[in-house]
C-alpha cells in the first residue's frame, strides 16, 4: 500500500536566542535567526520511514511568510517529494484556529490530486507551544487523531490501520487507528538522519510552489487576523525556577541516597509504572 | 572511479567549490553566470555563518563580481570617514580623512556583517544556477594519482566528482594541504582577531561617531592599546552596533602571554574609546585567526584538478586591513580559468596556470609583493606600536600645551626628548629597515 503522507513544517524563530525586552515583555525577534520547527524535523523522519517501508510519496506543506521557504528547502534535502509554500497577506496574524483553516483547505486540494492517507505534525511549535494545529487538522479533516506519538510501530496495509504510542503524563499507551489519520510526534518518536548528499543535490532542482489564497477553497472570513479569536493578553517571563534539592553523595551511601530518592518520589505519587 | 572524458555525464558537476565565504560564492557566482553546472559545499548552517567578519567591504572589487551590488545587499553603513589613532593610554592622536564623494554611488566601502551579505551573496549565486549545499563538511579529496577528482563529505553516499575542486576553505587550509599545496598554519605568519558587536540606538551611533544619517566611520587604532604586541585595534559603525576588536600576531601574542580578550577589554578601557561605547550592550563575541603570512605565506595556487583561493590561499593584505576584496577577486579569476580550461577540455595545472597568470597582473599579487616583508617586520620591530606612538604624541603635546616656556625652549625640549628615548643610530637604522621593508 503506497502511503501519501502530507508533512506540515513550520519556521519559527530560533528560540535560543530569542530574548525579552524588559520593557514590554514581548520578544525581540529582530536580527534572530529562523529555523525550522525542531519537532517538524521528526515528523519528516516519520514521513520517511512510512515511505520506506510502505512506499508511496510525501507532500510538504508550509504557511507563512515567503522567507519560510527556506524551510520548505531543507524539508527536500531530506528526500521530501513535493514542497508547497502557502503565503499570502491574508494569512498573516492568523492563530491555530485560522492555521488550521488555511493548512485544511489547502491539504484538501492536495488530496483531490491524490489521496492523502497521514498528515504528519510536530507534536507542537517551538514559538507558540500550543500543539493545537494537529488536532485541528484532525477535526477539519475528518481523520483519525493520535497526539504525542513517542513510538511508530508501523502500519498495516490490509486492516488499514496504524499502531502507534502516545506518551501520556503518567507513562504510555498503545493504540491503533483507522487511516486517513492525523498525527502529532514527539522527539523521542525517532531519531533525524543526516541527509544524504545526493538527496541534498537532487533538493536543489525541485521547486517550492507558492499557494495563495487563490489557490485554495476556503472562507476568507475564517483566516488571518480577521479569523483568529485568540488575544494575547499578557506576555511575561517566568519566574526563575529554584533550585531543586541536592542529595550530596558524600554524605551518605549510594545505598542510603537511592531510598532517600524513593522515598520523595513516592511521597510526590509518582508512578513508575511505565509501558513498553 | 570513472577516467575524466570530455562527454558530460548528465548530473555532473562542472567545479565543486568547498566553503561558502566571499572566495567561494565569488567563484561559483562567476562560473554559474558562465554556464557551468557549480555545487558549493558549505559546513555552516548557512554560506556565512561560520565568517566573523564585520568589518569594511571595498565597493570596486565587489561591484566586479556583481555590478550595483549597493543596489540589493544588506549593508549596514557606507563609509564616509576613515580615522587612524595613535594612542598611549592617555592620549590619542588621529588622523582623519573624510570625504562626500565616499557617500555617493558607487560608494568607496561599506560596513557589514559578513554573516548576511554571505547568504546574500549564495542567494545571488543560486538564482543564477549554482547548487548550495549547507551543514556539510568536505572531509577528504578524491584523488587519482596526483590529481584532484573529487571530494569526501560526511553525508551518507558523500563522495562527489567534478572536473575541478576550488579550495575556499578558510584560514585553515587542510584539504589544501592534503592536495600538496599548502604547508599548514605557522603562528608566526597569522593574526588573531577578537571583535565584539555592542548595540546602540542608531541616533546614538549617529551622535557619538558625529554620523549624517546612514553613512559610517571606520577606524583604526595603533598604540598602546596591544600592549606592546604587533597588532590593531579597529571600530566599525554598523546600522545600530558598533564592531570593535584588536588583531594581533598570534605568535608574539603567545610569546609574551598575552590573552585576545583581555587586550580587547584594554581598549574598550580606553577613555576615547569607553564614551563612544558607553552603555552599548554587547550582542556577539567572536575570534577567528587571519592569515597574515603575505606573498611569502602563500601556498601553491593550482594543481591538477584544483584551485586555491580567498583566505586559504593566505590572501590578506595585513598593511590595509583588506582580505575580503582580495577573497571575491581571486575567487572571481579561478573562475575565469575553471571556464576557459572547460572550453580546451583539461583541467591539468598547467591550464589551470592560467589563475596564476591573471593573480600576477591584479592588483592582488602587486599588492601583496609590496608587502611581502611587513609581518615579520612588525614582529621583528615591535616598538613601532609603543615608542612612536608615544613619541609622536609627546611632540604634539609639548607643542600644544602653553606654559611658561618659549617655542624655542620647547623646540629643544623636544629633541631632548626624542633623543632619550632611542640612540640616533637607532632611529637610522629602524628608517633603514623600514624603507627596505617596503620597497
Amino acid at each position: 500500500m503506497a502511503i501519501h503522507s502530507v508533512v506540515c513544517v513550520k519556521q519559527v524563530p530560533d528560540t535560543t536566542q530569542v530574548r525579552i525586552d524588559p520593557d514590554t515583555g514581548s520578544l525581540i525577534r529582530q536580527g534572530i535567526p529562523s529555523v525550522i520547527n525542531p519537532f517538524d524535523l521528526h515528523a519528516v523522519e516519520a514521513a520517511l520511514k512510512f515511505r520506506e517501508e510502505q512506499g508511496g510519496s510525501i507532500t510538504a506543506v508550509s504557511m507563512g511568510p515567503p522567507q519560510a521557504e527556506e524551510t520548505l528547502r531543507k524539508v527536500l534535502g531530506f528526500g521530501v517529494d513535493r514542497a508547497i509554500l502557502l503565503t499570502d497577506r491574508a494569512f498573516a496574524g492568523a492563530d491555530t484556529l485560522a492555521t488550521t483553516h488555511a493548512l485544511a483547505a489547502a491539504i484538501r486540494k492536495i488530496a483531490a490530486a491524490e489521496p492523502v492517507d497521514l498528515v504528519i505534525c510536530g507534536k507542537q511549535s517551538i514559538d507558540g507551544d500550543t500543539g493545537q494545529v494537529g488536532p485541528g487538522l484532525a477535526h477539519r479533516l475528518g481523520m483519525s487523531q493520535v497526539t504525542y506519538i513517542c513510538g511508530l510501530e508501523g502500519i498495516d496495509p490490509e486492516a488499514g490501520v496504524i499502531r502507534a504510542w502516545r506518551q501520556l503524563e503518567k507513562g504510555r499507551e498503545q493504540l491503533e487507528a483507522k487511516l486517513p489519520a492525523a498525527l502529532t510526534i514527539t522527539e523521542t518518536c525517532n531519531h533525524i538522519r543526516y541527509a544524504s548528499l545526493p538527496d541534498l543535490i537532487a533538493a536543489a532542482d525541485k521547486p517550492v510552489e507558492v499557494w495563495t489564497v487563490d489557490d485554495i477553497e476556503v472562507d476568507r472570513t475564517k483566516l488571518g487576523l480577521k479569523g483568529s479569536p485568540t488575544r494575547v493578553n499578557k506576555i511575561f517571563a517566568p519566574p526563575v525556577r529554584e533550585r531543586g534539592e541536592v542529595l550530596v553523595a558524600a554524605e551518605s551511601s549510594a545505598a542510603d541516597a537511592a531510598a532517600k530518592i524513593m522515598d520523595r518520589l513516592t511521597e510526590q505519587g509518582l508512578e513508575m509504572g511505565l509501558a513498553g | 572511479m570513472n577516467t575524466a572524458t570530455n562527454t558530460p555525464t548528465p548530473g555532473r558537476f562542472d567545479a565543486i567549490v568547498v566553503g561558502g565565504g566571499p572566495a567561494g560564492l565569488a567563484a561559483a557566482y562567476t562560473l554559474a553566470a558562465g554556464g557551468a553546472h557549480v555545487v558549493v559545499i558549505e559546513r555552516g548552517d548557512w554560506p556565512g555563518s561560520k565568517n566573523m567578519m564585520g568589518g569594511l567591504i571595498f565597493s570596486q572589487p565587489t561591484a566586479q563580481v556583481i555590478p550595483e551590488f549597493w543596489k540589493e545587499a544588506p549593508l549596514e553603513r557606507h563609509v564616509t570617514r576613515r580615522e587612524m589613532w595613535l594612542t598611549t593610554g592617555e592620549s590619542v592622536l588621529k588622523a582623519a580623512y573624510e570625504s562626500t564623494d565616499f557617500g555617493a554611488e558607487p560608494y568607496n566601502s561599506f560596513t557589514v556583517y559578513r554573516s548576511r551579505f554571505d547568504k546574500w551573496l549564495a542567494e545571488q549565486a543560486r538564482a543564477k544556477g549554482a547548487v548550495i549545499i549547507t551543514e556539510t563538511l568536505v572531509e577528504d579529496l578524491l584523488m587519482e594519482g596526483n590529481r584532484v577528482v573529487g571530494v569526501r563529505t560526511g553525508r551518507p553516499q558523500g563522495d562527489l566528482e567534478a572536473d575541478v575542486v576550488i579550495l575556499a576553505e578558510g584560514v585553515n587550509p587542510f584539504l589544501a594541504e592534503k592536495a600538496g599545496l599548502s604547508r599548514g598554519l605557522k603562528a608566526e605568519s597569522l593574526a588573531i582577531a577578537v571583535k565584539e558587536v555592542l548595540a546602540l540606538p542608531r541616533e546614538k551611533v549617529e551622535d557619538r561617531f558625529n554620523l549624517e544619517e546612514g553613512t559610517g566611520a571606520a577606524y583604526e587604532i595603533v598604540g598602546e592599546i596591544t600592549n606592546g604586541i604587533p597588532g590593531t585595534g579597529f571600530i566599525y559603525t554598523n546600522r545600530d552596533t558598533v564592531s570593535i576588536g584588536v588583531g594581533v600576531i598570534l605568535k608574539d601574542m603567545v610569546d609574551r602571554a598575552g590573552e585576545a580578550y583581555a587586550l580587547l577589554e584594554r581598549f574598550k578601557a580606553q577613555p576615547q574609546v569607553r564614551r563612544l561605547i558607553q552603555g552599548a550592550s554587547p550582542r556577539e563575541y567572536s575570534a577567528h585567526l587571519i592569515p597574515e603570512g603575505g606573498y611569502r605565506g602563500m601556498p601553491k595556487l593550482y594543481g591538477n584538478g584544483v584551485l586555491v583561493v580567498g583566505d586559504a590561499a593566505g590572501m590578506v593584505n595585513a598593511a590595509f586591513t583588506e582580505g575580503a576584496n582580495l577573497a571575491l577577486l581571486s575567487g572571481r579569476m579561478a573562475a575565469q580559468t575553471v571556464l576557459k580550461a572547460r572550453d580546451c577540455g583539461s583541467f591539468e595545472a598547467l591550464t589551470l596556470s592560467h589563475y596564476g597568470e591573471l593573480l600576477k597582473k591584479s592588483v592582488i599579487m602587486k599588492d601583496l609583493k609590496t608587502f611581502e616583508k611587513m609581518t615579520p617586520f612588525l614582529s621583528s620591530h615591535p616598538h613601532f606600536f609603543s615608542i612612536y606612538p608615544e613619541l609622536a604624541s609627546a611632540v604634539v603635546k609639548e607643542l600644544l600645551t602653553v606654559d611658561s616656556l618659549s617655542k624655542a625652549d620647547k623646540m629643544h625640549l623636544i629633541i631632548k626628548l626624542v633623543k632619550s628615548q632611542r640612540p640616533t643610530r637607532k632611529y637610522l637604522k629602524d628608517l633603514y629597515d623600514g624603507w627596505r621593508a617596503f620597497s
